[in-house]
């Protein structure tokens, strides 16, 4: 066999930080060959960030190779060790024969330069002197990743393309000298799931035409399943399992990688829930009726509609999913349901309350203690100043509830409900996990004893294995408190296996709602079909099922 | 389990160790034992003649005497009560004021916060020292009057950089999350909005505090602050003046002591603004 595109022997990478060295990356080893894709699977903290940085002699200033070898098999000038390599000949390398698509479509593009010059600047920067020819080149890169009217977007700047746009205009700008290898670190994990589907298949297309070598680094592992032929599964800096995708996925080896395919909710059933059966002619806990709320958009602009005419009712006890991607709505929704939003027209009412009714502030804050709102990110939404119990015990105060010894008891009998430890409650946010600060948040909204919990993206910012945790501790307080859910999410996968009924939106109408089952075995709308074929891991799933 | 918080949450005894932070806290507090108790630093009285006039820096006199025999160390030492607690008044009245304004209008919103805010913006429209000159004139000479005649002028500066935090606060999710618990809008304010806004405000209180000294001693070397034979710093240097020539020591040394005390002030708000960072 040739020598691969890319070796990665016995890789160790360690951080200077104020607390001494950390070993970040452990003795990593791995292969790229020319014309596929070798993907780097693992949880954040893992090290695979730091693996692709290494690759690319990007590390952070503190960061430095302690060991091991990244051997290059470039097409000029043969195989070239990257390890202590200078400057530069680093500069010589990034661009012509190792290019890196960035993470984050949002703020990896320079806001004041237009298109075209971002595109255009790895070739200007390997001595591409004739600016017709710059232009040329950069029009057919832009339509090599298919981006519409190229003469017209290449002059736009990038706050005027969307997200899925400007990720084709890295991928464009990383293809521009045609590079031997490509490392796209979580290239998708901003976009929206149809979105990330048409860029991986567009990296796929690109890479079979020009035979590049792709390093795929992504948390997800149903994304690495559709698309790589080797796997490298990372955790803690060192590497769980290695091999061929497809012997690794139907045959894992390692304990960790069992783990991940058995958190995966796109791949498993993770949470394991009875079916709620909903007495006929009961009332539901939930009304939505017409909803529809604008924004105002300043003078003489029509106001945004964020949401038109969405109804839908929940049953006691049940959970209501809202899906949609990003601009659908669906936020917006679940904040009105939980009165943080002034609804334009329309009702909403929850048990007895008419919510949209509630002007006054004193109505809005009695409503709080029987609706309450978990938010996406857990690293938000914890006064950074309170320490856990302080957190916990405001609610209570708030409302009046109990004496100073009981509220200790509720926050213990509530820290107990979500699995901490009865510790963390002198502990200030900082010092917690991603996973535990969300049990946090899910305890404070807990502690009021309310019977509807809106939870807008509540699992989304959380790594796998975390997430399903969250969800399996969602399911079991559902089941012991009879709590009612209304479950906001981008991920279809997770929708189905929490979910009794689902509404879904596409740019504040909604499409399609219905029983999970029905609307995800029978989706009569092109929207729905859209979606529910986005969900990565696609391959995994037929194996499973034949 | 107690172990390991100390070692992740850095102390902030740690910090206040290093020579960055240690001389100016050393130079601040030397500055306020001298403004509280200047009879330990020296026997000499600030306004009896103890010498010839005129004489040079020597073991006797460290910064020698004036133009009236006076001991300029002994009057710089006595000063410190004057100029200290001028600035200490200052930055009281900017703080207090201003950061009310600013945290009323940035709680708020709306009609009272425009209102507010243009009013402030009136106040950063006038030059300082004008405005603290007309302030001085409108209440009388003296220490007092020309340390809240700075304060005034403090005051706009407070106000912007309090609002904009308050601002910055209000919308982040754990105020809203805050409000979702049952939290009315005094309580938010007090439990999540100030503590988490306030700490720029602090730092820059002790910048002020180095200007406010400053200040006050620009007024009183224009004549408008203490009356002599009062030792405050700013007249010390304003009547040192006539013999920069002949007798430099006696602008010099109360000037290199004034540069002092400010720029210690200076470092150490800088060393408040970094351990929020950290």
């Amino acid at each position: 066999m040739s020598e691969p595109l890319l070796t990665i022997d016995d890789l160790r990478v360690s951080y200077r930080t104020g607390r001494g060295d950390v070993d970040a990356v452990r003795g990593v080893s791995l292969e790229v060959r020319a014309g596929e894709v070798t993907a780097l699977v693992g949880e954040s903290g893992s090290g695979k960030s730091t693996v692709a940085q290494s690759t690319i002699g990007l590390l952070a200033s503190n960061g430095r190779i302690a060991g091991g070898s990244i051997r290059l098999n470039e097409r000029r000038e043969g195989v070239t060790d990257l390890v202590g390599l200078s400057e530069r000949r680093w500069r010589g390398l990034r661009g012509r024969c190792i290019a890196l698509i960035p993470q984050d479509p949002g703020n990896s593009l320079n806001p004041v330069a237009t298109i075209g010059a971002s595109v255009g600047e790895a070739l200007r920067i390997h001595g591409w002197r004739d600016r017709a020819k710059v232009r040329a080149r950069v029009l057919e890169l832009l339509e090599q990743v298919e981006i519409d009217d190229p003469a017209t977007r290449a002059k736009q700047y990038p706050h005027e393309l969307s997200g899925g746009m400007r990720q084709r205009v890295l991928i464009a700008a990383a293809l521009a000298l045609e590079p031997e290898l490509i490392i796209a670190d979580e290239p998708t994990s901003a976009l929206d799931v149809t979105v990330q589907r048409t860029v991986l298949d567009l990296l796929d297309r690109l890479r079979e035409q020009s035979g590049t070598g792709l390093l795929l680094i992504t948390h997800d592992l149903a994304v690495a399943a559709d698309r790589a032929d080797a796997l490298v599964v990372m955790r803690g800096g060192t590497v769980q399992e290695a091999g061929p995708a497809a012997s690794v996925l139907a045959a894992p080896a390692a304990d960790y990688t069992r783990a991940l395919l058995a958190d995966a909710p796109s791949l498993t059933r993770v949470v394991e829930r009875e079916p709620v059966v909903v007495a006929a002619g009961e009332r539901p806990l939930v009304e939505v009726t017409g909803l529809r709320q604008e924004f105002r958009r300043g003078a003489g602009r029509e106001p945004l509609v964020a949401v038109d005419d969405v109804s839908f009712a929940v049953a006691r006890g049940t959970t209501h999913a809202i899906v949609g991607e990003s601009g659908s709505g669906k936020t917006t929704t679940g904040r009105a349901i939980a009165a943080f939003g002034h609804a334009t027209a329309g009702a909403i009412r929850v048990g007895d309350v008419d919510v949209t009714g509630l002007r006054s502030a004193r109505d809005r804050r009695a409503f709080r203690r029987s609706t309450q709102l978990v938010y996406q990110n857990p690293y938000g939404s914890l006064d950074p100043r309170q320490s856990i119990e302080r957190v916990l015990e405001e609610p209570l105060r708030n409302f009046g509830i109990g004496s100073k010894a009981d509220r200790a008891g509720r926050v213990a009998q509530v820290l107990e409900q979500v699995a901490l430890a009865p510790e963390i409650a002198q502990r200030s946010p900082r010092e917690l996990s991603g996973g535990q600060r969300q049990r946090v948040a899910i305890a404070r909204a807990l502690i009021l004893q309310p019977e509807l919990v809106v939870f807008d993206e509540a699992v989304s910012a959380l790594d796998v294995t975390v997430q399903a945790q969250i969800l399996r501790l969602l399911a079991r307080l559902q089941a012991e408190l009879g709590l009612t859910y209304v479950f906001i999410s981008h991920d279809l996968a997770v929708v189905r296996q929490i979910a009794d009924t689902v509404s879904v939106l596409q740019r504040g109408r909604q499409v399609e709602h219905g029983a999970v089952a029905q609307v995800f075995d029978a989706p009569q709308h092109d929207y729905t079909k859209q979606l529910l074929a986005a969900i990565p891991g696609a391959s995994l799933r037929e194996d499973n099922a034949s | 389990m107690s172990g390991a918080i100390t070692t992740t949450a850095p102390s902030p005894w740690r910090a206040l160790l290093r020579p960055g932070t240690l001389i100016p806290a050393i130079v601040l507090l030397v500055a306020i034992a001298w403004a509280v108790a200047p009879g330990l630093f020296t026997g000499i009285s600030p306004t009896a003649s103890v010498g010839p006039s005129l004489q040079a820096p020597s073991a006797e006199h460290w910064f020698g005497t004036d133009s009236t025999g006076r001991d300029v160390f002994a009057r710089v030492i006595h000063g410190a009560s004057q100029s200290i607690s001028g600035a200490l008044i200052a930055v009281l009245v900017g703080l207090v004021v201003g950061t009310t304004i600013g945290v009323a209008a940035g709680a708020t919103g709306g009609l009272v916060e425009e209102a507010l805010m243009r009013v402030v913006d009136v106040l950063l429209a006038i030059p300082s020292l004008l405005l603290s000159l007309s302030v001085v004139i409108l209440l009388g000479f003296g220490t007092t009057n020309a340390a809240i005649a700075v304060g005034i002028t403090s005051i706009a500066v407070f106000a912007r950089l309090a609002r904009s935090q308050v601002v910055g606060v209000r919308v982040s999710e754990y105020v809203e999350a805050a409000y979702g618990s049952g939290g009315t809008a005094l309580g938010v304010l007090w439990r999540h909005i100030l503590p988490n806004s306030l700490t720029p405000v602090i730092a820059l209180a002790a910048l002020q505090l180095g200007s406010a000294i400053l200040q006050i001693s620009t007024l009183g070397f224009l004549g408008y602050g203490a009356p002599p034979p009062t030792p405050e710093w700013g007249l010390l240097i304003a009547e040192g003046r006539n013999y920069v020539a002949t007798a430099w020591w006696l602008t010099v040394l109360p000037g290199f002591v004034v540069v002092l005390v400010v720029l210690a002030t200076n470092r150490l708000s800088q060393a408040i603004r970094g351990g929020e960072a950290a």
